[in-house]
Parts: structure tokens; C-alpha cells; sequence
């Protein structure tokens, strides 16, 4: 499959990349690890004048997973931060979203950022993000850099909050606290993509009282979510068999119309979304499966 | 060269093949070097249905590199014939079928262009340049509607969608549905499949005007065939035609086929020959203009007495054929139809087939061919009978198996198996399951809520295709034996192996018979210019038919060589040399056969009348077709809250006859239970109501993974056959044919206390999830 023809520059520093995307304009298109544009391409779906490769920019791909927050370069793959023992230790759900996405060698070439910016309803990292709150750095043309709040990114099919000659720099994640974390995906069984995929934050201590609930949802609505009722459910209450599956009830609450093709009706995605909404807050409660 | 070494055959010898295969050494069409290559790309039909108003190529003609365009008109001119359909039933009507489209497009991916430029890059940016005009026609998709009055017509000049019918009958069928104690029905979907190969189909053609001399390199299976196809076609001497089939990256019968590139990049070849083009299909072309497979929907009748004996079979079926009846199409629901009783004797049967026109790509051989639908049927209609009788269903089995006694046993359908044992196969399978252990599980894990299911196919196949009658273009098969001067040993198949290691089991039998290291015998095959004629690798039949005419082979070859030895050796006769471990013995004295193949070749001293030189041809035409058989046990557990399904085990006694490489047949086992697990769980070919293909990259086309899959237990049993002196009967199908029906009956079994009786494949989890909610609490 050959795409239509188009220009190539790889900048190698940020600086370079936004002025190039400045100058380019519409036609020019970010490429990080290529797993969607490049097939885009090929199957000549869509096309660019040129491709501005951010592979080549180390200040990109750095991850700092000592301090608080941590820090990941939107263009660090999904392999690299599956293979942090340091991202294991302090933020295990992003260890988990990365090792379930797609197979290894999607995962050797397909980055944070670029999954982000590319926001596929049904792509996992957006329910890690929306769980623990990230924040999306930006950058645009000037030097300032704009935080985004994972909530506030993503507004609708495949669009986000990243205004045109922006780009997605970096993504801060908050050290979660003592608790439990769990991704639960079901992958639609060709692409491996998530037909419902819940991911959950909980933060408590001895007394298993819910300090602080993130639920993020990714398959079933037009735009992953959060799933607010769940950790209003959740907050402050003690994390029994009941109050869990009470909130698990709630993952869907709210979606009007849920994604529905060949490998799932609406319907399946939400019941879905409640049975593994359910799974992951048991085990990121310390329950054992029901 | 050891006297004393273990005989290969029966060993596990790894594949000399893979090396290269695993290493990225082996040449694939696209592999291949050529000076001055031109590319080809293809402008394909969008729609599934559209009359061609106007077709403007004047912008491609002019776009850079662009050499050459082709239409239809191009190939009228040249007088270049149809895609060829070699299976013509009775009174079937065939439409033409342009290796371009003319006047109307009738499938979604069907030919209509093909553009010539200097580089695949510019060919491809051409198509783009082309524009159309067409007006779309309502699509004929699904098999009943296409049938019913009022249809759209894929071909108006045949006045009818229905391209033939078809019976195969025997014994009083209404005696036996009166009279019977139970009467099971049920609707059932052999749904389309896409075969994916590894290597997309893809070709190369060069064409030497001087030498008058076109070759096509192809990734096909059938060499030989398709060179005698391509010559008719073409209008060319057959002698001035070479095809090679270099390295093939699986076909699985979507290669056992003639297609309309083949004959295309040929022509384009012709035009501007002595430059060569290439094509090579993309994953997306593959997908829409690649065979598939299956593609029959059947309601199954059976007949049973009160102990579950089965008295009747009634099969009504209707075959997708797709737009265009391809090389074999029609022959292969006719496979369904000789299968039909399986493993079990059945008094009376009947089967009533027609073929159906659609807008969808063709269907054609798909590994098991056929076999899979029969099999399938049948081993879910024992599990009705089980269910409806509250027998278990192994028992039912036990009941209608003929005895080892019986054999060769004669099929209410006509056919003649040559040997089986089912019940011991079975019996094995069963003990290696612990199937009463399992069934005490399934009660327990019931108790505490858990679906857990039991699945068990016995299956018998048709293997070893076959005898010539029953092939269009004959079902024998060759081979060369040729021992070199300095006593190397080439041989020369017929066959075309693609992935099936006869490099190395043909070595292995032609290494022992002649007493040399496995390394010193080459196995060639595949080129039309290097190999004696042949019919191809299909039908699990290489080995069979292939691997018997080479055993003849070399026993000629052995004869001709004992009668110079008893020359040299000065023995009264060649009845009075011995040969062992590859040295020739009498009169005390020795030869090698190197020495010997020396004195054969130079010819300083043979005996009157011997032919210099030291090889032999043989042509096998089998007696019969072979039936292996076997037993699969499946187990599975299925999510209640979500509908997936778990296989836990999966068990396979397999009896393929003798074992010439376990290694091989291991090999194959896993192969074809893995495509029949993606079958059973998740692949489907999917086209909407208006014909487009759904299901058309694998974003959206499930393969199996490797975590999809168990591991496998296996185990065999031998029983071998007399259809030829090797013993063997093919093993390349047999997992596909009987591992389906092993795993849909596991998961109608889970789902039994929700009152569920069949659930139609792919077994999608969101059906079964629709059943247990359905089914109520349980």
C-alpha cells in the first residue's frame, strides 16, 4: 500500500518542530509513532503535504519517573513506559494501560502523545489519563507552554483541545497515593483496540475509606470520559462489596448514544463497560474477583 | 553415508526449509531481482454493483512514468480469453468473466484498469488520476434474496442469480423420515471466510520477444495448471510458456486457483515485453480480490431411531459463489455433499445444492474445501440427537460408527473408505481428555454458577484428491528421480509445496530408499521449465500422490542401477545384487552409488541396451482417495456476565495413516486447529446490505493470535491404508475439518442450562452474552 506522495522534515529539537508546524500550516502533520497516520496514509484516507517526524527529538521521549509529578515526553512509547521499572513502582496503572495496548511491536513504535493528540474513541491511554487527572502540556508557537487538564482534552470524535500549531509536549501525572489502581479492556478481537476499557484510581488507607476515586472510560461514547458519578459513589465512602457495586453500576451514566458497529452493539458496550467497570474497582480495591 | 544410521522416516526431522524461511533468505515473488521492471497497479471497482457509464484515462496515460494503460477493450482486441472455470456442473450457466471489467462491475475490488509505470509508487498515484462514471445498481448480497424473484441480476444475460443445482441421493429417504422415532432440524451458516496467507497473491511476467517466450513468476500452487490455463487463455503454445512458483508464503487454497492478474500482468507483458512487470497485491487487495472461503448456508434434517441411531440425512444448501464462478468454485460444495454422513452409517441420505451468483468476490477452495461444512453439520446434528435423547453424545457416536471390521466401508454416498478405526481414535481422544473426569467438572462448576462446556467431532475426511476421474484436469501426480554423476539425488515433484515441508519429507523418504545423508538430496519443484509435469499441492494430496510416485520412482531408479552394478560387479543378474545403505554388494565386491551414477554417466562400460545416465520418472495415479480421521475434545469455559469463551484444553487424535514426520503432522495439526479456532470464535467475511466489504483490512478481520490459543494435546493413532504403498492418507486439512464443530459444540454444551441448542459461527461473545440473557437465570 503506497500513500500519496509528501514532504518529510524531522526537527530535532521542540523549537524547530513548532516553527515547521507554523510555517506549514494545515497541510502539515505531526508524526510520532505513525500506528494511525501511517495507514491513514497508505490506504490513502487522508493525506499531508508533509510530515513532521517527532522521533527524533530526545527532549520529547525522556521519562522522569522519580519525582512528583511524573513526567512523560509525549513522544515516549508505549514500550518504554511498559518497561520502566521505575513507572512500575509509582504509577502502576500506566504500566498497565501500556502493556495491554495493541502487541509489542505496535507498542515499540506507537508513543503517549501521539495516541493522546490522535484521541481514537476507543484508544486506552485517554482512560489512564482521565483516571489519575493528568495534565496535557501544550506548546504553540510562542515560548509559553499551556496545561491542559487530562478532562478538559478531549471534545468530541477524534478532537481534543490542542488548537492548530499546537503540539501535545508532555504529560504530568500526580504520584498516586496509597490504594489500588486496575485497567479492565475488553479488545475488539481484529484491531485489539478496546470495545470498553475502565480505568480506576483509588486512593485509601487501613480504614479502606475512598480518599480520592478517578474512573476513566474508553470504547463506548464518542470521546473517552470520566466517569463522574462512579467517584462521587466512591469518595469519602468505604470500599465494601456493595458500595463498589453500586458505583459500578453508574460507569455508563450519562452516555446518550454509545459507539455500536459490527464487533459490539451499544448496548453490549454498555453492559460491558459495567461488568469490567465492576472487575476493575474490585481489584483496585483489593477485592477478589466476583 | 552410515549403513547402520536410523532410518529418517518416522523421525522428527526439523524442516530444512525454515533456515531460509526463518532467516529472510527465501525468495518470494517480490523478492525476485529484474533489470528494466516495470509496475503494475490495478484500478478496482468500488462499488458492488454499477454499469460502467465512462471511464476517462487520459490524465493517467500522461502522468509521469506512466507506460502503458489496459482495458477490456485492450484485451478484446488481443483476442485474450476468460478466467477459466474448470468445474462446469450439468446445466450450469456460466457467465463470461473479463480479466477486466466490461459494461458493468459486479464485485466491490473487481479489476477494471490495470496501469503500467516505472515505479510502484508512480503506478499507484495514476489510479487516482482516473475517473469514473458509474451508475450504481442495487447489489445482490445475501444467498436467499438473491434467489427470490425480483432480484437484482450480477448477470442479466443469465436471466436468473441461480447458477446451478445439484443433488447426490440414496436410499428411501421418505421411508426413513416417517418412520423415524425423532426428527432434528436445524438452520445452519458456514460463513464466508477471508484465507489470509502470509504472502499476498502477487506476480511478475517477463515476455522475450526474440525467443517468443513468456514466464510468469506466481504465487500460486498450481504451476503446471496454470500454465496450461494461461497458454489457452493467451492463445499461446503451451511450450513457449514457463510458470515458476518460487517460495509461497501459504495459500490454503486461495492459490489453488487461476486469477484474472495472472493473465493481466501476462498480457501487459506481451505489450511491452522484453521489460518485465510486477504486481503485487497489497494486504487490501488480498482481502477484496483473493478467493474465500465457505460461504454455504444449509438446513440439516436428521433422521434417528430411539437409541439415537441416525436413519436419514436431508441436506438443502445454497453455495455463495460471489460474482464470477472461479477455477474450482462449484466442485467445492459438492465435497459437502459426498461427506454428509461423516463417520457414521447412515442408511439414506440426500443432499440438494444450488449455486448462487452474488456481488461479492468468488469463493473457492478454502483449507478442508467443503469438508469443514460436512463435518460440521454433521457432528452438530449427533449433538442434537444427544441432546433431544438426553444421551451423551460420545455414546451416540459409539452407535453409528461402523466397525474396524466394516472396512472398506461404503458411504450412503457413494464412496468407498478405505480404512478407519473410529471407535479406537475416539476412544483414545476420550481417555486423554479424562472425558468422565471432565463431565463430573462440568456438574461441579455448574453448582457454583460456572458455564463450563464439553465439546467432542469425530471426523473423517477426504483426502489424497485424487483419482483422475474425479478431477478436471487429472489427480495423479509426478515424479523425477535423478541420481547426478557424482551421485547427489535431485528430485523433481510434480507437487508444489508451499509450507507443507516435502522439501523434507521427500528428502527424508528418497535419503533412506537410496542410503544417502538427508543433505545429499535436493527436492525441486515449482518451475514448469525444471520440473516434469504435475498437477500442484491441494486437497492433502502431495504426499499421498506426490510421495507415492517418487517411492515408485525410486524403486525404478534402484532397478536400473542394480542392473549396471550387476555389470560391473559381474553378478549373473540384477535379482542378484544386493543394495543397502546406499552400497551396491554382489560377488563379494562393492559400488557405491556415487561410484555407480560415475559409471552411468560416463559410459565407458554398461550393459547392452542400458540407457546412459541414472534417473527415473513415475506418475502416480491413486485407486482411491485416502479418509483419515480422528477425534477432537474441546473444553471451554464461557464468561456468564460477558459471553466470551475460554478454550481451557483442546485435545486431537488425529489418524492420518503413516506418519512419515511427526514433526510435519504435528505441525499441521496446530496449523489447521488454529484456523478452525479463528473460524469458530471470530473470523467472518463481511459485506452490507449494499456490498461493500465490512470486514476489509484486519483492523476489522480477527485472525487467531497466539494467545487465542491453548495448548494442544495431541496424539495419534495409525491406521494405514492400501490406496497406496506408502500407507499415508494427508494430514494438511484435518485439524481445519474437525476442530469446529469440537468447539461450537463446547460452547452449545456451557450454554446448555440456558436451553441453547446452536449457535451459528463466529461465536462472537455479545451473541452469547444475547443468549444467556435470553435463556433467563439457569
Amino acid at each position: 500500500m503506497i500513500p500519496a506522495p509528501f514532504d518529510y522534515a524531522a526537527p530535532r529539537t521542540i523549537d524547530q518542530a513548532l516553527a515547521a508546524l507554523a510555517e506549514g500550516g494545515e497541510g502539515t502533520k505531526p508524526l510520532a509513532g505513525g500506528q494511525s497516520l501511517i495507514p491513514v496514509l497508505k490506504l490513502r484516507l487522508g493525506s499531508a503535504e508533509r510530515l513532521l517526524d517527532l522521533g527524533r527529538i530526545p527532549e520529547l521521549r525522556a521519562i522522569r519517573a522519580d519525582g512528583d509529578p511524573l513526567v512523560f515526553g509525549a513522544a515516549a512509547t508505549h514500550a518504554a513506559i511498559e518497561d520502566s521499572a521505575a513507572v512500575r513502582a509509582a504509577c502502576p496503572l500506566f504500566s498497565e494501560v501500556a502493556g495491554r495496548i495493541g502487541d509489542r511491536q505496535i507498542r515499540n513504535r506507537g508513543t503517549l502523545g501521539g495516541s493522546l493528540a490522535h484521541a481514537d474513541p476507543a484508544a486506552d491511554w485517554p482512560a489512564a489519563v482521565l483516571a489519575l487527572e493528568a495534565v496535557l502540556v501544550a506548546r504553540g508557537p510562542g515560548k509559553v507552554a499551556r496545561s491542559i487538564a487530562a478532562r478538559e482534552f478531549f471534545r468530541g470524535l477524534m478532537s481534543t483541545a490542542l488548537a492548530p500549531g499546537e503540539l501535545l509536549v508532555e504529560v504530568r501525572v500526580r504520584r498516586p497515593g496509597a490504594g489500588g489502581t486496575a485497567y479492565q479492556k475488553v479488545r475488539q478481537s481484529a484491531s485489539g483496540f478496546a470495545i470498553a476499557g475502565v480505568a480506576v484510581v483509588l486512593e485509601y488507607g487501613a480504614d479502606r475509606v475512598c480518599k480520592r476515586a478517578g474512573v476513566g472510560v474508553t470504547g463506548v461514547a464518542d470521546r473517552p470520559y470520566a466517569a463522574l458519578a462512579v467517584e462521587k459513589a466512591l469518595t469519602g465512602r468505604r470500599l465494601d462489596e456493595a458500595t463498589l457495586a453500586a458505583a459500578a453500576a453508574l460507569v455508563v451514566e450519562g452516555v446518550k448514544d454509545p459507539l455500536s458497529d459490527l464487533h459490539a452493539s451499544g448496548e453490549y458496550r454498555l453492559h460491558l463497560a459495567r461488568v469490567h467497570g465492576e472487575r476493575a474497582l474490585r481489584r483496585a480495591a483489593g477485592l477478589a474477583p466476583a | 553415508m552410515s549403513a547402520a544410521r536410523e532410518p529418517y522416516v518416522g523421525r522428527r526431522v526439523k524442516r530444512t526449509e525454515d533456515p531460509r524461511l526463518i532467516r529472510g533468505l527465501a525468495h518470494y515473488v517480490d523478492d525476485l531481482r529484474f533489470a528494466d521492471l516495470l509496475h503494475v497497479s490495478i484500478v478496482r471497482s468500488m462499488y458492488a454493483h454499477a454499469r460502467i457509464v465512462s471511464l476517462d484515462l487520459a490524465a493517467a496515460r500522461s502522468a509521469a512514468g506512466v507506460v502503458d494503460v489496459v482495458t477490456v477493450e485492450d484485451l478484446d482486441r488481443a483476442r485474450i480469453g476468460d478466467v477459466p472455470c474448470a468445474a462446469s456442473m450439468a446445466g450450469m450457466k456460466t457467465p463470461a468473466h473479463r480479466p477486466l471489467a466490461r459494461g458493468k462491475v459486479r464485485f466491490v475490488g473487481e479489476p477494471v484498469a490495470a496501469i503500467v509505470a516505472t515505479s510502484a509508487y508512480a503506478a499507484r498515484d495514476a489510479v487516482d488520476l482516473v475517473s469514473f462514471e458509474f451508475d450504481p445498481l442495487d447489489a445482490a448480497v445475501d444467498l436467499e434474496k438473491a434467489l427470490a424473484p425480483g432480484s437484482p441480476l450480477v448477470h442479466e444475460e443469465l436471466g436468473t442469480n441461480k447458477a446451478f443445482e445439484w443433488s447426490v441421493a440414496s436410499g428411501d429417504l421418505d421411508a426413513v423420515f416417517k418412520s423415524a422415532a425423532k426428527v432434528l432440524t436445524q438452520r445452519i451458516v458456514h460463513q464466508r471466510l477471508i484465507p489470509c496467507p502470509m504472502e499476498p497473491r502477487g506476480c511478475v511476467a517477463q515476455y522475450l520477444p526474440g525467443e517468443r517466450q513468456l514466464t510468469l513468476w506466481t504465487s500460486t500452487q498450481i504451476p503446471h495448471l496454470v500454465r496450461t490455463a494461461l497458454a489457452a487463455v493467451l492463445g499461446l503454445a503451451e511450450n513457449r510458456v514457463r510458470v515458476v512458483a518460487p517460495e509461497v508464503g501459504g495459500g490454503f487454497g486461495a492459490k489453488l486457483n487461476f486469477y484474472a492478474e495472472e493473465i493481466l500482468l501476462s498480457v501487459l507483458a506481451m505489450r511491452l515485453g522484453p521489460r518485465p512487470v510486477k504486481w503485487i497485491a497489497t494486504r487490501r487487495e488480498d482481502f477484496a480480490a483473493t478467493i474465500h472461503g465457505r460461504g454455504q448456508l444449509g438446513m440439516i434434517e436428521g433422521a434417528a431411531d430411539a437409541e439415537g441411531r441416525l436413519l436419514g440425512i436431508r441436506y438443502r444448501s445454497i453455495q455463495d459463489l460471489g460474482a464470477y464462478p472461479q477455477l474450482l468454485a462449484p466442485a467445492i460444495p459438492t465435497l459437502t455433499g459426498l461427506m454428509l454422513p461423516g463417520c457414521y452409517k447412515v442408511g439414506a441420505m440426500r443432499m440438494d445444492l444450488t449455486g448462487v451468483y452474488t456481488n461479492k468476490m468468488s469463493t473457492d477452495a478454502y483449507r478442508g474445501a467443503g469438508r469443514p461444512e460436512a463435518t460440521y453439520q454433521i457432528e452438530r446434528l449427533i449433538d442434537l440427537v444427544a441432546d433431544e435423547l438426553k444421551l451423551d453424545p460420545v455414546e451416540v457416536r459409539r452407535r453409528n460408527f461402523p466397525a474396524a471390521s466394516e472396512f472398506p466401508f461404503k458411504t450412503a454416498s457413494g464412496l468407498t473408505y478405505d480404512s478407519g478405526d473410529y471407535r479406537r481414535a475416539m476412544d483414545k481422544a476420550l481417555a486423554l481428555a479424562g472425558y468422565e473426569k471432565l463431565r463430573a467438572e462440568q456438574q461441579s462448576a455448574r453448582l457454583e454458577g460456572r458455564l463450563l462446556g464439553v465439546g467432542v467431532s469425530s471426523y473423517v475426511e477426504i483426502c489424497a484428491l485424487g483419482p483422475s476421474a474425479a478431477l478436471a484436469a487429472g489427480g495423479w501426480e509426478s515424479a523425477t528421480v535423478r541420481i547426478e554423476p557424482s551421485g547427489k539425488v535431485t528430485v523433481l515433484t510434480g507437487a508444489s509445496p508451499h509450507g507443507q515441508g516435502q522439501e523434507t519429507s521427500f528428502a527424508q523418504l528418497a535419503a533412506d530408499f537410496l542410503g544417502t545423508d538427508l543433505d545429499d538430496v535436493i527436492v525441486k519443484h515449482g518451475d514448469t521449465a525444471e520440473v516434469q509435469y504435475g498437477i500442484g499441492t491441494f486437497g492433502s494430496r502431495a504426499t499421498a500422490v506426490g510421495g507415492t510416485a517418487l517411492w515408485h520412482a525410486l524403486g525404478r531408479v534402484v532397478e536400473k542401477a542394480k542392473r549396471l552394478a550387476a555389470h560391473l560387479l559381474g553378478a549373473a543378474s540384477a535379482e542378484a545384487v544386493g543394495f543397502e545403505g546406499g552400497v551396491f554388494v554382489a560377488n563379494g565386491k562393492t559400488l557405491t552409488l556415487a561410484e555407480l551414477a560415475t559409471a552411468a554417466h560416463h559410459a565407458k562400460s554398461l550393459p547392452e541396451g542400458f540407457e546412459p545416465g541414472l534417473q527415473a520418472t513415475y506418475a502416480f495415479e491413486p485407486k482411491n482417495f485416502t479418509f483419515p480421521f480422528g477425534t477432537h475434545v474441546c473444553v471451554v469455559e464461557v464468561d456468564r456476565n460477558t459471553g466470551d469463551v475460554r478454550i481451557v484444553r483442546y485435545v486431537a487424535v488425529d489418524d492420518c495413516g503413516r506418519v512419515l514426520n511427526p514433526l510435519l503432522v504435528d505441525g499441521q495439526v496446530h496449523g489447521g486447529i488454529v484456523q478452525a479456532l479463528g473460524q469458530a470464535l471470530f473470523e467472518e467475511a463481511v459485506y452490507d446490505e449494499g456490498g461493500q466489504l465490512v470486514t476489509g483490512t484486519f483492523m476489522d478481520y480477527a485472525l487467531p493470535r497466539a494467545h487465542d490459543c491453548p495448548r494442544f494435546e495431541t496424539d495419534r493413532t495409525e491406521t494405514p491404508t492400501d490406496v497406496n504403498p506408502l500407507g499415508v492418507k494427508g494430514v494438511g486439512e484435518a485439524g481445519t475439518i474437525g476442530a469446529t464443530p469440537a468447539i461450537v459444540n463446547a460452547v452449545v454444551d456451557a450454554l446448555e442450562p440456558f436451553g441453547v441448542r446452536h449457535v451459528d459461527m463466529p461465536l462472537r461473545p455479545e451473541k452469547i452474552w444475547r443468549l444467556i440473557q435470553a435463556g433467563g437465570k439457569a
